[in-house]
């Protein structure tokens, strides 16, 4: 079931938590709202869920208009934050909420409940309080207990934020898994871009109560549409330039930069992603950088480079293979040539 | 070390729920805090009492028992013995032999659980709305609920005499369409409910803030309606801390005697309830009868007593569980 966003809009006195956004949700897709906090993704999950009013725009299930039916007609199946399990009820109970409350016989009850406490992996568990599980137990309730009733649309608010890096890494990989399974149009809140990537197949960005990007999430991280989501996603060097005749000069170094075909010339940042960037003795390329070598950090799979630019005193990361470090030899102090194989221009707004 | 990053990344319902939890939990801690200082003095520090001379500590113990003693356990119970003194068949027939005596038993055992169900029920309204929505007038509403702890009872009890005495504002209109309100049981009801309207909401709305509004937005997502939302989730949250505070609004309503003296009118065996009929029956020189409704009013204290700490103690407990599981979010 697809779920489309029209134009919402919603101010909380002076704040403006989303504005005119709108978005389509495939049917039967996971979809992640990705953003920093303040970023509106909250807000637009519990619009979507009907558990908040948005002062204007549309949502539609299919083709059916829902922006004014109460989450309780909506038939959604939201997992909360913080879980909100029923906490004087235990887990039968907790799951069978939603069937209670639409009259189901108790034998029907029981058979649904038993059904989805294996799906969630917790049989056994149906006389547990809330208390007496663990986190990672208490979100598959939730989960659980959101899917009873056959929900429409599946919303997940960061429902991995309140648990440790192992369980959340598991509880991933078996939320995708799970996804396989039901194939319910899933829609997610995370802050966390490894989370989005991993579990989602489209991730949409936002910023300030605005959408900045929607894409796979291999468009998203190679093709950013913005500054905002370049920066937001992963880390990245940031250099001050001018662009002019589709070229962008960093000091005595040139970078293409084929959007800006103009002859005037601006100001403008180019991005690099320290992965991006190589390092080397000579100068390469009309593009070289000249530098000397801060640190050498190495991580593992990655080593990372701290650097120094001699041109406006700039500071830059880079990341290497351990065998290319290896190769150069790098120490403290040496003065090198950095090289950017890719570089994203952004000009600021000719309205500005 | 991550988790707890996340944790202050956002800052949502954990940490402020146990800030909550601690705030509601400060009426109840404040004997746990002085058993605490007990135990840790166990150690060095009450080694060192032990050294003191033992004129200091008999001295010093000895006063204390002296003052409780005069000050409470010699008036609570002479009330039972004044009562009781001559005999247990005298004391029945003071309590309900006589009619006007039984009258006002009768009577404080409908004006009280009125005047608490509509604060009840008001007190469950108002903390809900007052926990759960931010609007205009929210800081007035809360300071209003406050207000009738700080009239004097007296002038609550003058209040409703100006409004709804024959010089009052809806005196005449009333009298014209036979309704009795002053001097007449609603006017009693009405004034106790007012006297002790803040106890139930006042109890209610730390109870629902630290509960939180999560639990009751699930309910309405997973279809239930707005009663079903109440009665299976709701109510069950909060219903000890409404127990609680309808203990203490009954015990109030039962003995409030300020404004209910105004506007009773005082009419024997009509408008007299408990406090008034011991007042009556003691300027009327019959000690034993006043003793003996006053043991009455004494032995209701008491219970209520006996239920309140039954009901902290559970409420203890309940919070430990709170604050562990909130632990247990925090690092599963």
């Amino acid at each position: 079931m697809s779920i489309t966003v029209k134009n919402i809009s919603k101010r909380y006195g002076a704040f403006t938590a989303l504005d005119g956004v709108s978005l389509d949700v495939r049917g039967g897709g996971l979809l992640a709202l990705l953003g920093p906090s303040g970023s509106g993704k909250t807000t637009l999950l519990r619009v979507i869920a009907g558990l908040e009013s948005a002062d204007e725009g549309v949502v539609l299930y299919e083709d059916e208009e829902v922006t004014h039916r109460s989450a309780r007609e909506r038939n959604v199946g939201f997992v909360f934050q913080h879980y909100a399990l029923f906490r004087h009820m235990s887990v039968f109970e907790n799951v069978a909420f939603a069937l209670r409350v639409r009259g189901w016989k108790q034998a029907k009850v029981r058979e649904r409940v038993g059904e989805l406490l294996k799906l969630v992996r917790l049989e056994g568990y149906e006389k547990r309080r809330p208390s007496q599980l663990s986190g990672g137990q208490r979100q598959r309730v939730a989960l659980a207990r959101a899917l009873a009733a056959q929900p429409r649309v599946l919303l997940l608010d960061e429902p991995f934020g309140a648990l440790d890096a192992k369980v959340r890494q598991e509880l991933r990989q078996w939320l995708r898994l799970l996804h396989r399974e039901i194939h319910c149009t899933t829609v997610l809140v995370t802050h966390d871009q490894e989370e989005a990537f991993e579990v989602a197949d489209r991730v949409v960005v936002m910023s300030r109560g605005r959408i900045e990007q929607v894409g796979s999430p291999r468009e998203v991280f190679e093709q950013p549409a913005t500054a905002f989501v370049m920066d937001f996603l992963g880390h990245v060097n940031v250099f001050q330039g001018r662009v002019r005749n589709n070229r962008a000069f960093l000091g005595e170094a040139v970078v293409p930069c084929p959007d800006y075909p103009h002859d005037e010339e601006r100001l403008a940042d180019v991005y690099v992603r320290p992965h991006e960037l190589d390092i080397d003795h000579r100068a390469e390329s009309p593009a070289s950088l000249a530098a000397t070598v801060l640190h050498v950090h190495p991580l593992g799979a990655v080593v990372r480079v701290q650097l120094q630019a001699q041109a406006g005193d700039h500071s830059l990361n880079v990341e290497l293979s351990p065998e290319r470090c290896m190769d150069l030899d790098l120490k403290s102090g040496d003065r090198v040539y950095v090289a950017p194989r890719r570089a994203r221009v952004f000009v600021p707004d000719y309205s500005i | 070390m991550q988790s707890n990053l996340t944790a202050l990344a956002s800052p949502s319902a954990p940490p402020i729920r146990a800030a909550h939890a601690a705030q509601r939990s400060k009426r109840v801690e404040e004997p746990l805090t002085s058993l605490r200082c007990v135990r840790g003095s166990d150690g060095k520090a009450s080694g060192a009492h032990r050294h003191d001379p033992w004129l200091v500590r008999w001295s010093l113990t000895l006063a204390a028992l002296a003052i409780l003693t005069v000050l409470i356990i010699v008036p609570v119970v002479n009330v039972f013995y004044q009562a009781l003194g001559r005999g247990v068949a005298v004391y029945w027939h003071n309590l309900f032999g006589d009619r006007n005596t039984r009258h006002a038993i009768l009577l404080t055992l409908t004006v009280a659980p009125s005047a608490v169900i509509a604060n009840l029920v008001f007190g469950v309204a108002c903390a809900w709305a007052i926990a759960r929505f931010r609007f205009p007038g929210r800081a007035v509403l809360l300071t209003l609920i406050d207000l009738p702890f700080s009239v004097p009872p007296v002038v609550a009890g003058l209040m409703f005499v100006l409004l709804f005495g024959l010089q009052g504002y809806f005196g005449p209109w009333l009298r014209d369409h036979g309704i009795k309100i002053l001097f007449a049981t609603p006017g009693l009801i009405l004034v106790t409910a007012f006297v002790t309207l803040p106890f139930v909401v006042r109890e209610l709305i730390p109870v629902m803030e630290a509960i939180g509004p999560e639990e009751d937005l699930a309910a309405v997502s997973l279809g239930a309606s707005g009663w079903q939302m109440f009665w299976r989730v709701t109510w069950p949250n909060i219903r000890w801390g409404v127990l609680y505070g309808v203990i203490l609004c009954n015990a109030r309503a039962m003995g409030e005697f300020g404004a209910v003296y105004v506007v009773s009118g005082h009419i024997a065996g009509r408008t007299d309830t408990m406090p008034l009929r011991v007042e009556k029956l003691f300027q009327e020189y019959n000690t034993p009868g006043s003793f003996a409704v006053a043991s009455v009013l004494t032995f209701l204290a008491l219970v209520t007593l006996a239920l309140k700490s039954w009901l902290e103690r559970r409420e203890r407990r309940e919070i430990a569980e709170a604050l562990t599981d909130t632990n247990a979010r925090r690092e599963p």
